[in-house]
């Protein structure tokens, strides 16, 4: 059997460097659009400070973008050298859009980028610009196909389990593209990464215009990045994947533990806005709650009910009795692939087949699985409720401190005075944190939410593993993190070097701050 | 549209396009990096060697990651199987990896010696490194890998990382990084002018010539030196099911040797790899430049293709349990999947070659001393 703790460290890794790359990816997202509005205001005015507002920022993205790369090729081999049963199991559907990925996306924004920084010489400006884009929409197409991949993990459409070749196998391309889910979760995951980028520009210039240095550059820049900002963090609430929620059971289970919801509540069910979770007799101690607004949140209505934890256990409980009817025969079928009985059975049951693999956790032989063991899967296919509850109302009330900063921020630029009330210049300053906070909570809680399952319902995550030593995991693992460690702070270092010193680092004579001209012959 | 043996053949062939389109494009910046420390002196010099791939080297490794991302799709099992079974060289590479994006881009960023020359030496090891392991990778799929299946199709390696390293697949990887490195100094050489390009045209020959020996070696040693291939001894059905214990595999002397007796026009392959590759010395002797640098690629597609010609229709045959080896027929995604990326790489990849073109045709002509002194603050 497979040893908890190869499974807990497969996790572990691949959680870390998951959230580590996703420290980098949100910033391109959105810094990338904030550089196309940037320039395509200096090719339609000519006015040379946005030229440099476009490279200035474009070197901090560079900074960023180089980091997002590097830790974006750690979690595709991934898949193949931590999670080889997963690659094996589900590759025929999620191998394609990664490889999409590559081909549509990952090209363009990777050739365009190069243009992007040593190009400015030998394009016009118009054709520069066009590289800009060109950059970003890739950028963004890249996040279109990975979220696709991750949606179909929560929500798997368009794909039927074959025991012939003993995996799932894709029957219908365009269910898998128009995933419901993929479509909410692509809109929520780049409008707040477009919420990151903003954050990142409106906070440095905030820090440039308490300093008092390069005041036009400054002024400009947080004008976009509040604008951009506000329409980006309106979407982020306003379509938040909150409308996905009523998607598919994984979907419900993740709606039910991050909302606390015990019990199946007649609709509309309410909005708890905190509670005292008592896991053991799974209920609340205490809870505050708003009426009616869960209900209208999670299903768009007034009438259709939210299932609750229990209720959603005791459905399990009859799928996973099922399953084990499934793996009988499936084992059958893998020793007599003709068998008549054995297929009749396994076609009946084969929706069940997931929940019956959940059993092999606890026994190779799912015949020989005791009401305990049962009774331990049954409780395992709802996560723990504190982690979610409580990640949940952080990210969503970070969310609103930042519609709130948004807001005001874009209020003040319409009354052109943003430069001279330094209070909302430091709280833009100090909420920098925010939304990269947020993301990696919004993504903690789609994914562990989504436990026990990698693909909900099919695989279980156990089983997902590649067969290795817990040796390889720990060597592996150090290995991850100190390299991570190492390039964070070699990062960060720079990041903080090159806002510091600002429009000047560019050595165009215009703005405070220019660097020495240190090339001298002799180096040569 | 096609059936689904046409797909897979089709599909042997794309991933064989995208390795040789790797080789050809990320191979010649890692060629640049593996010979940036020696054939510039001083700083200048080396950003010199750096900008000639500056603006490329991020578009070129996305030949790397789409191939990775098209052997999950159309061939899950060889991706599963392959990255976790060669689990600390996957690892290797990819730590050797990290080191471009930060070497390229941080790099510049500081003035400090130290730390130029740090990262001159990360480049150095992203540079070198990932070639030399899919070339050890390559001389151990001739060889036949320790691997095997339970009824779940769970796979399980069975070897060491250090058996790995045996002298045959150490030979395999002195070709790859002999090749990648002549192909990355026939880049530089049309790239660069003076002593820079003289160094990178005398480093190019040279591993042109190593090139051509340790593959005419390695031929030697799988023809004499007792290195069984393998053989189906099954009748196969090229459009059946993707199920690969279905078959009978036995280990056979001439094994890899049968392709080349059936249709002895493959021997051309070879043929391509040495005598592009010398085509390539003297041509970059003579100044062709551009000439040497289309005659290394040419060499790159002679060499993987001898490989992949001699081994089809294997791609990870198993040492240890020889009817679980993975071929072409039984270890591909379903006829929908095959199709479906069929036509995705049909639109795209003509796409990407435009526009890595136009990108290439933007940035061209010799990069210079006077140029990174000009640019101090924008080039790498």
């Amino acid at each position: 059997m497979i040893s908890e703790q190869l499974v807990d460290l497969s996790r572990l890794q691949f959680a870390a460097t998951a959230m580590y790359h996703f420290l980098f990816v949100p910033l391109t997202i959105g810094m990338v659009w904030l550089l196309v509005i940037m320039e395509s205001v200096y090719v339609m005015t000519g006015n040379v400070i946005w030229k440099d507002m476009t490279r200035f920022w474009g070197k901090l993205f560079g900074i960023n973008f180089a980091l997002g790369v590097t830790t974006g090729i750690t979690l595709e081999f991934q898949f193949g050298t931590n999670w080889a049963y997963y690659s094996h199991y589900v590759g025929d559907i999620f191998g394609a859009p990664l490889a999409i990925e590559g081909l549509m996306a990952f090209f363009l924004e990777s050739t365009f980028i190069g243009l992007f920084f040593f190009g400015w010489d030998r394009l016009s400006k118009t054709q520069h610009l066009m590289v800009t884009t060109l950059m970003a929409v890739g950028t963004n197409l890249s996040a279109l196909w990975i979220l696709i991949a991750n949606g179909w993990m929560q929500n798997p459409v368009g794909a039927e389990f074959s025991y012939q070749t003993m995996r799932m196998e894709m029957t219908d391309f365009w269910a898998v593209m128009f995933n419901p889910d993929a479509q909410a979760k692509f809109v929520h995951t780049v409008s707040a990464g477009y919420v990151t980028g903003a954050m990142f520009v409106l906070s440095i210039s905030s820090w440039y215009l308490l300093k008092g240095r390069n005041i036009e550059f400054a002024k400009r820049s947080f004008r976009v990045a509040a604008a951009f900002g506000l329409a980006s963090v309106l979407s982020v609430i306003v379509l938040g994947d909150e409308s996905g929620y009523t998607v598919g059971e994984a979907q419900q289970t993740k709606m039910a533990a991050l909302e606390a919801m015990w019990e199946t509540e007649p609709a509309p069910a309410g909005l708890k806005l905190i509670a005292g979770i008592n896991e053991a007799e799974q209920k609340n101690d205490w809870e505050v709650e708003v009426p009616w607004v869960m209900g209208l949140i999670g299903t768009r209505s007034i009438s259709k009910e939210i299932p609750g934890i229990r209720e959603i256990k005791e459905k399990n409980r009859e799928r996973i009795i099922n399953g084990i009817v499934a793996v009988v025969a499936l084992e059958t079928l893998r020793q007599h692939r003709e068998d008549p009985v054995a297929k009749q059975v396994f076609e009946r049951h084969k929706a069940d087949l997931g929940f019956g693999l959940l059993l092999r956790k606890y026994t190779t032989d799912v015949r020989q699985a005791t009401p305990e063991m049962i009774q331990k899967a049954v409780d395992s296919t709802v996560p723990r409720v504190t982690p979610m509850f409580w990640a949940f109302r952080v990210m969503v009330g970070l969310g609103f401190a930042m519609l709130l900063l948004f807001t005001l921020a874009f209020w003040s630029t319409l009354k052109t005075n943003c430069a001279q009330k330094p209070w909302l210049l430091k709280a833009a300053l100090w909420m920098l944190p925010a939304p990269w906070l947020a993301c990696e909570l919004g993504w903690f809680v789609a994914e562990y939410g989504r436990q026990p399952w990698t693909i909900y319902g099919v695989l279980p995550t156990h089983l997902s593993v590649s067969t290795l030593s817990v040796g390889n995991l720990y060597g592996s693992l150090a290995g991850f993190i100190g390299f991570y460690t190492v390039l964070l702070v070699v990062e960060i270092y720079l990041m903080q070097k090159f806002a510091r010193q600002g429009p000047g680092s560019l050595g165009t004579g215009r703005y405070s701050h220019e660097p020495v001209h240190h090339h001298t012959p002799a180096q040569a | 549209m096609f059936d689904y043996e046409t797909l897979k053949l089709i599909w042997w062939l794309l991933v064989g396009v995208l390795l040789v389109g790797f080789a050809i494009m990320d191979g010649h910046d890692m060629g640049v990096g593996t010979l940036l420390p020696f054939v510039g002196r001083g700083d200048t010099e080396r950003r010199v060697v750096i900008n000639t791939v500056g603006p490329h080297w991020d578009g070129n490794q996305v030949w790397f990651i789409t191939g990775g991302g098209a052997i999950f799709a159309a061939w899950p099992l060889v991706y599963a199987t392959a990255f976790s079974g060669f689990y600390w060289a996957m690892m290797a590479v990819l730590w050797a990896l990290f080191f471009r994006p930060v070497g390229f881009d941080y790099r510049s960023k500081i003035q400090d010696p130290r730390w130029r020359s740090t990262w001159d030496w990360g480049l150095f090891i992203g540079g070198a490194v990932p070639p030399l392991i899919f070339g050890v990778a390559f001389g151990n799929l001739l060889q036949g890998v320790p691997f095997g299946f339970d009824d779940y199709l769970v796979s399980t390696y069975t070897g060491s990382f250090w058996q790995l390293l045996n002298p045959f697949a150490l030979l395999a990887g002195v070709v790859s990084s002999a090749m990648l490195t002549m192909h990355g100094g026939m880049y530089l050489a049309h790239r660069t002018e003076g002593v820079i390009q003289r160094r990178a045209t005398a480093g190019a020959s040279a591993a042109a010539l190593v090139m051509v020996l340790a593959f005419i070696g390695a031929g030697v040693w799988l023809r004499y030196g007792g290195i069984e291939g393998f053989v189906i001894t099954s009748v196969i059905d090229p459009n059946g099911l993707a199920d690969p214990m279905a078959k009978t595999v036995a280990r056979s002397a001439d094994g890899w040797w049968l392709n080349y007796a059936k249709a002895p026009l493959l021997w051309l392959l070879p043929a391509l790899g040495i005598a592009g590759a010398l085509l390539a010395a003297l041509l970059v002797r003579a100044r062709q430049t551009l000439s040497a640098f289309v005659a290394s690629s040419l060499a790159i597609v002679g060499v993987i293709g001898t490989a992949g010609a001699a081994m089809f229709p294997f791609v990870m045959p198993s040492s240890s349990m020889p009817n679980a080896s993975l071929t072409v027929w039984d270890a591909v995604s379903s006829h929908l999947t095959l199709g479906l990326m069929f036509w995705a790489t049909l639109i795209f990849m003509p796409l990407i070659v435009v526009y890595t073109s136009w990108a290439y045709r933007v940035m061209r002509g010799k990069v210079t001393v006077a140029q990174i002194q000009a640019n101090d603050h924008t080039a790498y």
